[in-house]
């Protein structure tokens, strides 16, 4: 299983090993997998031959709203669904459960044509909006949490002169931090690494996010493979960081999804 | 709100109850209607429509269903996409493979993470990375071929072999998802299941055949259904690596799509294509609902 793993990430050895060397050393044969001198300055160089930092702001502007407002509003509707009672409850959750059956194949073009009405095409707005009404997958994820938590909680806060907002802000949100952190966590590595959506949306290179930025050093460079790797190793980093701090909220959401489908 | 009758039978407290509930809700139904029920019934309608979105859609009835039925190149996209599916047995078959043997070993957690890596980078850094590595003369993968005595082929660049080359890829990138959930599964069979086949004589083979691949069915199921989802709508790496080459022999049904819409702005024949891919991932999925029925166990 070891040996498993070194295959796995072999890849990513020869795409380090490819970023840290000269052009010359690139195209040698036998390669080699050594840089005689690691090439330390193609990583500053794959900064400034495309907006790489650029890039990295615009995917933050582009995801974080939509991540935190998404998230407010999917754990607001879950607590809805979780423990409030009222008419047609399980009919209005099964539609919106219906929502993650419908492929984006489908709704691509009419979304475009809708956001070209708008006038919002070439803006964030069309990456940013859908996402701040919240998600399917997240009402359903929370709202199988709020259903673990016991009923006297939600009845003494009552009790106490809570509506039924302050229960949920005050006494139930905060509970549901881990579950909450497992979506943000998701919610970032999906936003970070999103491309289709913004090939789609977006024409100027300044409102670029890191994807389409990376994407460029295919038609720009495309022969700089030490460049290209150099700019890949970089975009990845992050993301791989992030999933190293928190990977335990990651397995627990992806065995929560597969259990319980 | 269709619900709204019923509340006048209900006494105030509960009344109010509901009125919040509504309210709590309204956001991800106003999204659903805006950007989920909205576009489908939108996009039925325009697959009738000719529209290049400069004039006015003009009504074409069946016209774009029926220039489908002729259209060699959505054929060849509907059977490349349904060859890239051939990964999906051979994916799973892996990392079912691995969690067996990662299943309660020392160190698993830091090997896990290791083979969870591909799966948190991007399609456009494991794109480029992999358009190195098969770069005929100087990538990694021809230079290994060729101390073995092999002549690699030009892989991305070679009709034949583009497909299987980006199955390869993309089992080394979902790997690492299907290993998590198989180890999941694998962690919630319990220990006095084995340990009773055991005492009844099973082996090694005989505890996998009769407890653990059946506690395991359901994360198959739903590794299977996620990954058809997945697989049917594949766009990114074919957009990085190959737009569709060589000869249209790595164009899947979803990048017809995309180019078809956004690089000759056909939108109506973008959406009747679209209907047709929907529909085959929708009856994908609903088959493979409708066998899990037999093959399935679902514990109490």
């Amino acid at each position: 299983m070891v040996v498993g793993a070194v295959v796995m990430l072999l890849p990513f050895g020869w795409m380090l090993s490819t970023a840290l060397q000269t052009p010359a050393e690139v195209f040698s044969q036998p390669p080699r997998w050594l840089p005689r001198a690691p090439q330390w300055g193609n990583f500053v160089q794959a900064t400034t031959v495309v907006p790489f930092w650029q890039g990295v702001l615009n995917t933050l502007l582009i995801t974080l709203p939509g991540l935190i407002g998404g998230l407010f509003a999917s754990a607001l509707a879950a607590y809805a669904f979780a423990r409030l009672r009222f008419p047609g409850r399980e009919m209005l959750f099964g539609t919106l459960l219906v929502t993650l059956m419908i492929p984006a194949a489908v709704t691509m073009v009419p979304l475009f044509v809708l956001f070209r009405e708008l006038r919002w095409i070439d803006s964030f707005r069309p990456l940013i909006v859908p996402a701040l009404f919240g998600g399917a997958y997240a009402i359903f994820f929370l709202r199988q949490f709020f259903r673990t938590l016991p009923a006297d909680l939600d009845e003494a806060s009552r009790i106490d002169g809570c509506s039924y907002w302050q229960t949920f802000w005050k006494i139930l949100l905060p509970l549901a931090h881990a579950p909450v952190a497992t979506l943000a966590v998701f919610g970032f590595l999906a936003g970070w690494n999103e491309f289709l959506a913004p090939l789609i949306y977006l024409s100027s290179p300044e409102r670029f996010p890191l994807q389409l930025v990376l994407a460029e050093f295919q038609s720009l460079y495309y022969t700089d493979w030490s460049l290209m790797m150099a700019g890949a190793t970089l975009a990845s980093l992050p993301v791989m960081a992030l999933y190293l701090v928190a990977q335990r909220y990651v397995a627990e959401g992806i065995a929560l999804s597969g259990i319980k489908a | 709100m269709t619900e709204k009758p019923p509340i006048r039978t209900l006494g105030p407290l509960a009344r109010s109850e509901a009125r919040w509930a509504y309210g709590f809700i309204l956001a991800p139904f106003v999204g659903f209607v805006l950007f989920g029920l909205g576009p489908v019934l939108a996009s039925a309608l325009l697959s009738f429509y000719e529209y290049n979105l400069l004039g006015a859609p003009r009504w074409i009835g069946l016209g774009n269903f029926r220039e489908l039925g002729g259209d060699a190149r959505f054929h060849e996209s509907l059977w490349n996409t349904a060859f890239f599916l051939l990964g999906i047995p051979v994916g799973m078959a892996l990392s079912l493979l691995v969690a067996l043997a990662l299943n309660r070993m020392p160190g698993a957690p830091l090997l896990r993470s290791l083979y969870f890596l591909p799966a948190v980078t991007s399609i456009v850094a494991v794109s480029l990375l992999w358009t190195w590595l098969y770069n005929p003369e100087f990538g990694w993968i021809n230079n290994v071929l060729s101390q073995l005595g092999i002549v690699g082929p030009a892989w991305l660049q070679d009709p034949l072999w583009v497909k299987p080359a980006l199955i390869l890829m993309g089992i080394w990138m979902g790997l690492g998802h299907s290993l998590l959930l198989y180890l999941a599964g694998l962690q919630s069979i319990p220990g006095a299941l084995l340990e009773a086949a055991s005492l009844d004589g099973a082996g090694v083979v005989g505890r996998f055949r009769w407890v653990v691949w059946p506690l395991l069915t359901p994360t198959t199921f739903f590794i299977v259904i996620t990954s058809v989802i997945g697989t049917l709508q594949m766009f990114g790496q074919i957009y990085m690596m190959t737009q569709g080459g060589p000869e249209f022999a790595s164009a899947t049904t979803m990048y017809y799509l995309w180019e078809t819409a956004f690089q000759w702005n056909r939108m109506g024949y973008a959406c009747a294509m679209a209907w047709i891919l929907g529909s085959a991932i929708i009856g994908a999925t609903g088959a493979q609902f409708a066998v899990a029925r037999r093959w399935v166990y679902y514990q109490e």
